[in-house]
């Protein structure tokens, strides 16, 4: 019985054909599988547009079509009369991006005139074929009628986002304290002066210049509630590496601990202060000398 | 006895135009398909917007790609409305014309494979790997399981077929070095490697090719001299014999769903042995 197993015809097609097509298929899918675990980290300069999911279900839902980068790109168009570069002409890098609009000068495009949202081509470290835009390069112009949310097929970009004011694409963080001409006591405020939502998602607080000790600086501060992503700031800091920079939320924000509970909030939910207001002490006095 | 070259005979008794006639119409809808994605972008005419994964003809109708709906609903996105609207109407489209259909007549990597294929039947190349042409299912289920497992797209990372397109329209990236890739595959290790023995999109498709109703048919096989042009020139040769060398009361029609339904069997065959046919 045994000898003669190796010559049954199924016993033949699951060694010579089945087996090793399997394998085939299964050596792919592991190399797929690798691939994807390093290609589906999302570089933080890349930031998705308005209404996107958050990354882990975006890359489910997104069917990589680009119509939303083509609804962007006609959308500009449209506002710039007919006018626009192809993409392709300026590097995806941003620190490349600014070199090349230093070499440029006078030449440099309008702001207006640089395509935001892009597709990822493979290799760029993005995942493939996802839509992504740059705000140092070409930041979200905030379009009231969201075309880029429409043109979305699969829900991808989320038709619940009501108002393009509503989206959180990312958030705007001062990150260097250093060098903002601002921090240093100036007042350059291009950053505030740009930013759409002005007075709520960024404001100017004042504060003493330790310095000199006589005059204010006033701060760029960023406010979650209010800030989209949208990036101007970014694209506007006039340092030649942005003091102000977009980051995707999760790294943009910190997160207090669940147990924490604020003194002054808790007052105010209870209407009165959760500990005695005064502490009754015992009196110490040095003990009277005979 | 001479080498034989596929077509010649046919050339000689039909004339080169008759003995390419398929193939051309086949290269007029692959390019005439991938100019009018590419009209919007470069002429700013927008007869349709978006890719092979997802499009939008005229504004009005969606259309998608079922394998990557299919890997999308596995890793756990219910899609929109447009998105399931547009998997209909290729679900129609593909079940009347046969799914492969879109392999000989939309996809843009078969420029590539052609091509490919055309080198090795040059090369006259005895090596083969040998693959099987089942490998095509284990992938196509294998890369459905990883986007239910890992949560993502998974086979649009690498899909050649978007890659070249997309490519064409929006940037290519490093998509070439995997389209070389895939030519130099086709053409010195796996005769027919790609499409015919790995793409799961192909596989996808020929899942609708069961029902189709537009099919090749052996109509004139008692002509058939054994030439054995149509077995060189299909990608899928195991196809044809069951309706050419098949017995007395065994159907005309070529059934099989992998059938891309190209017409290079009408263009090669000197005997006009096949033709396009209704299911009957």
């Amino acid at each position: 019985m045994e000898k003669e197993q190796p010559t049954s015809p199924s016993r033949r097609r699951l060694l010579t054909e089945t087996l090793p097509a399997a394998a085939s298929a299964l050596v792919l899918t592991a190399l797929l599988g690798a691939h994807q675990r390093t290609a589906s980290a999302l570089p933080p300069y890349a930031i998705r547009p308005p209404g996107a999911l958050p990354e882990e279900n975006f890359l489910s839902a997104c069917l990589r079509c680009g119509q939303c980068v083509r609804a962007c790109t006609e959308k500009l168009r449209h506002d710039k009369g007919g006018e626009m570069p192809q993409p392709e002409t300026f590097p995806t890098d941003a620190g490349a991006f600014v070199s090349q609009l230093a070499e440029l000068g006078e030449n440099a495009p309008l702001e207006t005139a640089v395509p935001v949202l892009r597709l990822a081509e493979l290799g760029s470290g993005i995942p493939a074929g996802t839509p992504y835009f740059v705000p140092r390069i070409s930041p979200c112009r905030l379009c009231e009628d969201m075309p880029c949310v429409n043109a979305c097929p699969s829900g991808a970009l989320s038709k619940k986002l009501k108002s393009i004011y509503e989206a959180r694409m990312g958030l705007a963080v001062l990150v260097d304290h250093e060098n903002c001409l601002n921090h240093l006591g100036l007042r350059c405020d291009v950053c505030y002066r740009n930013c759409p939502v002005i007075d709520k998602a960024l404001t100017l607080e004042m504060q003493v210049n330790q310095r000199t000790g006589v005059h204010a600086r006033l701060i760029p501060t960023v406010h979650s509630k209010h800030c989209t992503g949208c990036g101007r700031c970014e694209r506007s800091c006039v340092l030649e590496n942005a003091a102000i920079k977009v980051l995707p939320l999760a790294q943009a924000k910190g997160t207090l601990g669940r147990h924490y509970r604020l003194g002054w909030e808790e007052k105010e939910k209870a209407g009165h202060s959760l500990i005695p207001p005064v502490l009754e002490l015992p009196v110490r006095k040095p003990e009277e000398l005979p | 006895m001479s080498k034989r070259i596929v077509g010649r005979e046919a050339v000689a008794t039909k004339g080169w135009l008759r003995a390419h006639k398929w193939l051309l119409l086949r290269r007029m809808s692959q390019l005439g398909i991938l100019g009018l994605f590419l009209l919007g972008p470069l002429a700013g005419i927008w007869l349709i917007k978006g890719t092979l994964s997802a499009s939008t003809v005229l504004g009005i109708l969606p259309l998608t790609d079922p394998l990557i709906l299919v890997q999308s609903f596995a890793a756990g996105h219910l899609p929109e409305t447009a998105a399931v609207f547009g998997l209909i109407a290729v679900l129609v489209i593909y079940s009347l014309l046969g799914g492969r259909t879109y392999c000989a007549w939309v996809c843009p990597v078969n420029l590539i494979t052609d091509a490919a294929a055309w080198t090795n039947r040059r090369m006259d190349s005895k090596k083969n790997l040998n693959l099987s042409k089942t490998t095509r299912w284990w992938l196509l289920g294998l890369i459905i399981i990883l986007s239910a497992v890992s949560g993502g797209i998974v086979w649009e990372l690498v899909n050649p077929v978007t890659t070249l397109q997309r490519g064409l329209l929006f940037g290519m990236g490093a998509g070439w070095l995997l389209l070389a890739a895939i030519f130099v595959f086709d053409a010195f290790v796996q005769r027919h490697g790609w499409c015919g023995h790995l793409c799961p999109v192909g596989a996808a498709y020929s899942l609708l090719g069961f029902t189709a109703a537009l099919r090749m048919k052996a109509a004139g096989r008692d002509r058939c001299t054994d030439c054995m042009d149509c077995f060189t020139v299909c990608p899928e040769p195991q196809v044809i014999s069951p309706a050419l060398k098949g017995g007395e009361d065994s159907s005309l029609l070529i059934l099989s769903p992998n059938c891309l339904n190209c017409g290079r069997c009408i263009d090669v065959c000197p005997q006009d042995v096949f033709c396009f046919s209704k299911r009957a």
